[in-house]
């Protein structure tokens, strides 16, 4: 509590020697700027208010230690600096000097001084100016960036577009759930879908994810080289859009009339809509090549199994990037 | 003689420096006061971040939760994700602090970018204040991301989408993209274990000083042309009038920064902002419907949604996919003709003289048309970044949606353009008050002012 009963002493004193201040017994002298307006109230006024700021101060203290929450830490401080803004505010436009003061604009035109620039610039560069000293300047600067800038190469795989092409889906590689359970055929029924991973890779790679849906096998649509592609009417693509490398998971699939359009998988993002029957083709949104599809083949024990690679690069494109 | 004073001028000789920014003139205007509110946010956004750095993890090393949040108890998560939400239940006033820094780099982008049509609208960009102008321009453009980088370390399921759609976007760019790519992050999305920590040096150290640096500059430069002003009696080329620094002007202003950090502590306090525990951590596989970045991203999500699906290519080969469009061609014109406008004007109006009188808006129905067309496309790209939200709210379908906006695209700029251009030749016809010339007299006016 003598803590408390030595800062109000301060508050006190500090008041005191506002409103001391602002009275006019000090001896007449010679202004430099305008006295400042008589107002007592205003006075009053900024002093209350900077004592309730220190009061709202005060209550956030209070408020961190007693563990009071978010919305009243926020309050109080709020009301703090509110508090403290509209002193300093009051302040400003009631007990200090006001004055509409004029500045006179210089002119910005020295033409002297620019001459005289020019001519020391000039007549100091005479030795520089040769035209083998410039060109010599200019490869040292040319080098000396080049070789600073080559470091930067070390940030990532430099020139290597296979990175992207690749992926960790082969032949025979099971799927896999996030829980790193095999996935059997006959858990995703018609209409639904899940992500899936290649076994044993490491889930998180962009060309990793894949979506498996079901639909009718009537339904399928799939370009004659891909015939096999999806067992029972199970298909599996990457799960990353070729647009901008969101994640596929909207899997529309109309189980009422109209059953049009066909089924489609779409990305959350910026809604590229890909025709989930027909081999991934784009069927509406920004994305500008298929989304390519994995093989899928169901092994002796019902478990679900790619049959071979994508049908494409996985992820958005590139310059440089097959469309199909 | 305060004692202060003595030791510097004996020192540096300051006292003349020190009068004449005692001195400093400010005119009295609410409009000259939105670049103070972008400056005291700054301030607010140091602050809070300063105490954020204390308490996160950029690392990507993987995690079990074990804290007070039961919904993810057990969830395997980053280390990043994992301290932001200790920061939000475990640190005492950590959740304050992260909401008030959200709040204050929206309120920073929002100062910023009213400032600017302040600026544009009253032709204060002009020369001698050109070069100022484009300081403020690359301000606004090292905050947007700065903003975007800053939400994106969290390493919770909306970041992580939104450094997905980045990558997609730096991967677009014509010849160079998939190596731009896989240099910044340090391999294929999303990328090596150091992506992180280069996220995070740049947003606590490289942008912060690079903003700091240019917020220097730009105060720099407006201190030595002196702000301008609105064409007033006794205010001419070639004065400035107002009120001085000492002492009113800085009690006022230090009250407006002191307003604009209460306002962003209520709203911190008040008003939950990016909830990261509801979304989640992050996986590659992962996304969400109705995701919506930070309102200053969002026209670069509208522009992504409303090209048309196509890629550039020969043959098979892509040659520039499509997000280059809307990701790094529409915000690139955007900014090119910002930039390019002071240069522009002063070509097309043959105006080479120096402006110290601020143009109100329908003094240069042209300019002030041109403003508003452009405000007007952001802005429809930058609603139908929230198309997807409109229908939940209106039931209006996307796709009708999509050609609603596109065929807007064309008609609404235009449309803007000519009435905003009808309404300033219809107001300059009919003064409700005359603007006074340099002599307060109307009559001496010079037409080519009136531009």
């Amino acid at each position: 509590m003598s803590v408390l009963r030595a800062a109000w002493r301060w508050i006190v004193a500090f008041g005191a020697l506002l409103i001391g201040r602002s009275g006019g017994r000090r001896p007449a002298r010679v202004r430099t700027i305008p006295p400042p307006p008589e107002s007592p109230a205003g006075t009053r006024a900024v002093i209350a208010l900077l004592l309730l700021a220190a009061l709202a101060f005060a209550g956030f203290g209070a408020g961190y230690l007693l563990d009071l929450g978010n919305t009243f830490l926020g309050c109080s401080l709020a009301l703090g600096f509110g508090f403290a803004a509209a002193a300093a505010i009051t302040a400003g436009k009631l007990i200090v000097p006001q004055e509409e003061i004029e500045e006179e604009l210089g002119s910005h035109e020295h033409v002297d001084a620019r001459a005289e620039v020019t001519a020391m610039v000039r007549e100091g560069g005479e030795g520089m100016t040769r035209r083998g000293v410039i060109v010599a300047a200019g490869c040292a600067g040319c080098a000396a960036a080049a070789a600073l800038a080559l470091p930067a190469a070390s940030l990532g795989p430099l020139l290597d577009e296979n990175i992207l092409r690749r992926s960790p889906w082969r032949s025979g590689r099971r799927l896999v759930d996030s829980k790193g359970e095999p996935i059997a055929a006959d858990e995703i029924v018609v209409g639904t879908f899940l992500s899936a991973f290649p076994e044993g890779a490491d889930p998180e790679r962009l060309d990793s994810p894949v979506i498996v849906a079901r639909v009718r096998p009537e339904e399928l649509r799939l370009p004659p080289e891909r015939s096999g592609w999806a067992p029972e009417g199970l298909l599996a693509y990457s799960k990353i859009c070729t647009h901008a490398a969101c994640a596929i998971s909207l899997f529309d699939y109309p189980t009422f009339p109209p059953t049009q359009p066909a089924p489609r998988l779409v990305c959350p993002c910026h809604y590229s809509v890909f025709d989930a029957v027909g081999g991934g083709d784009v069927l509406a949104g920004p994305a500008g090549r298929p989304l390519p599809q994995l093989p899928l083949r169901i092994d002796a024990a019902g478990l679900l199994v790619a049959a071979g690679g994508y049908s494409g690069p996985p992820g958005p494109s590139w310059d440089g990037v097959r469309q199909s | 003689m305060i004692p202060g004073v003595k030791g510097v001028d004996e020192r540096y000789g300051a006292a003349p420096f020190l009068t004449k920014t005692l001195r400093y003139v400010f005119p009295d205007h609410w409009s000259f006061l939105l670049g103070e509110i972008a400056l005291y946010s700054f301030v607010v956004l140091v602050g809070t971040g300063i105490y954020l750095t204390l308490f996160f993890e950029p690392s990507l090393a993987e995690t079990t939760y074990r804290g007070s949040y039961a919904p993810l108890h057990g969830f395997e998560m980053t280390e990043a994700y994992a301290s932001a939400l200790k920061l939000s239940f475990d640190v005492d006033a950590g959740l304050l602090m992260r909401q008030v820094h959200h709040w204050a780099a929206n309120v920073f982008v929002v100062a910023i970018v009213l400032h600017l049509l302040r600026i544009f609208f009253t032709g204060a960009f002009r020369k001698p204040r050109d070069i100022t102008y484009y300081v403020g321009l690359t301000l606004l453009m090292v905050a947007l991301l700065e903003g975007f980088i800053g939400y994106s370390l969290l390493d919770d399921l909306l970041s992580g989408m939104g450094l997905a759609i980045a990558y997609g976007v730096a991967e677009s760019v014509p010849v160079i993209g998939a190596n731009l790519a896989l240099l910044l992050w340090g391999g294929e999305y999303p990328g090596a274990d150091a992506f992180i920590s280069r996220l995070y040096i740049a947003h606590v150290l490289l942008l912060p000083v690079l903003i700091g640096t240019l917020i220097a500059i730009h105060l720099l430069l407006v201190s030595l042309t002196k702000h301008g002003q609105f064409r007033e009696r006794g205010k001419t080329e070639r004065n400035v009038t107002g009120t001085p620094m000492w002492p009113a002007y800085a009690l006022r202003s230090i009250g407006l920064g002191l307003a604009v950090a209460a306002a962003i502590f209520a709203l911190g306090g008040l008003i939950q902002i990016n909830p990261i525990w509801l979304w989640g951590p992050f996986e590659t596989g992962l996304s969400t419907n109705g995701a919506q970045p930070d309102w200053y991203m969002g026209w670069l999500i509208g522009a992504l949604r409303l090209v048309p699906g196509f890629d550039v290519t020969i043959g098979d080969y892509t040659l520039i996919p499509n997000p280059f469009w809307g990701g790094v061609l529409f915000p690139g014109l955007v900014f090119a003709f910002l930039y390019a406008y002071p240069w522009l004007e002063r070509r097309l109006r043959g105006d080479r003289d120096r402006h110290h009188l601020l143009d109100r808006p329908r003094d240069a129905p042209v300019r002030t048309a041109t403003g508003m067309a452009l405000l007007s496309l952001i802005a429809l790209v930058l609603f139908f970044g929230a198309a997807d939200r409109l229908y939940v709210q209106s039931g209006l379908p996307y796709d009708s949606q999509l050609w609603i906006f596109r065929g807007l695209l064309v008609v609404l700029p235009i449309a803007v353009f000519l009435l905003t251009r009808k309404v300033c030749l219809e107001l300059r016809a009919n003064e409700l008050r005359p603007v006074l010339g340099e002599t307060g007299d109307p009559s001496t006016r010079k037409p080519e002012e009136a531009g």
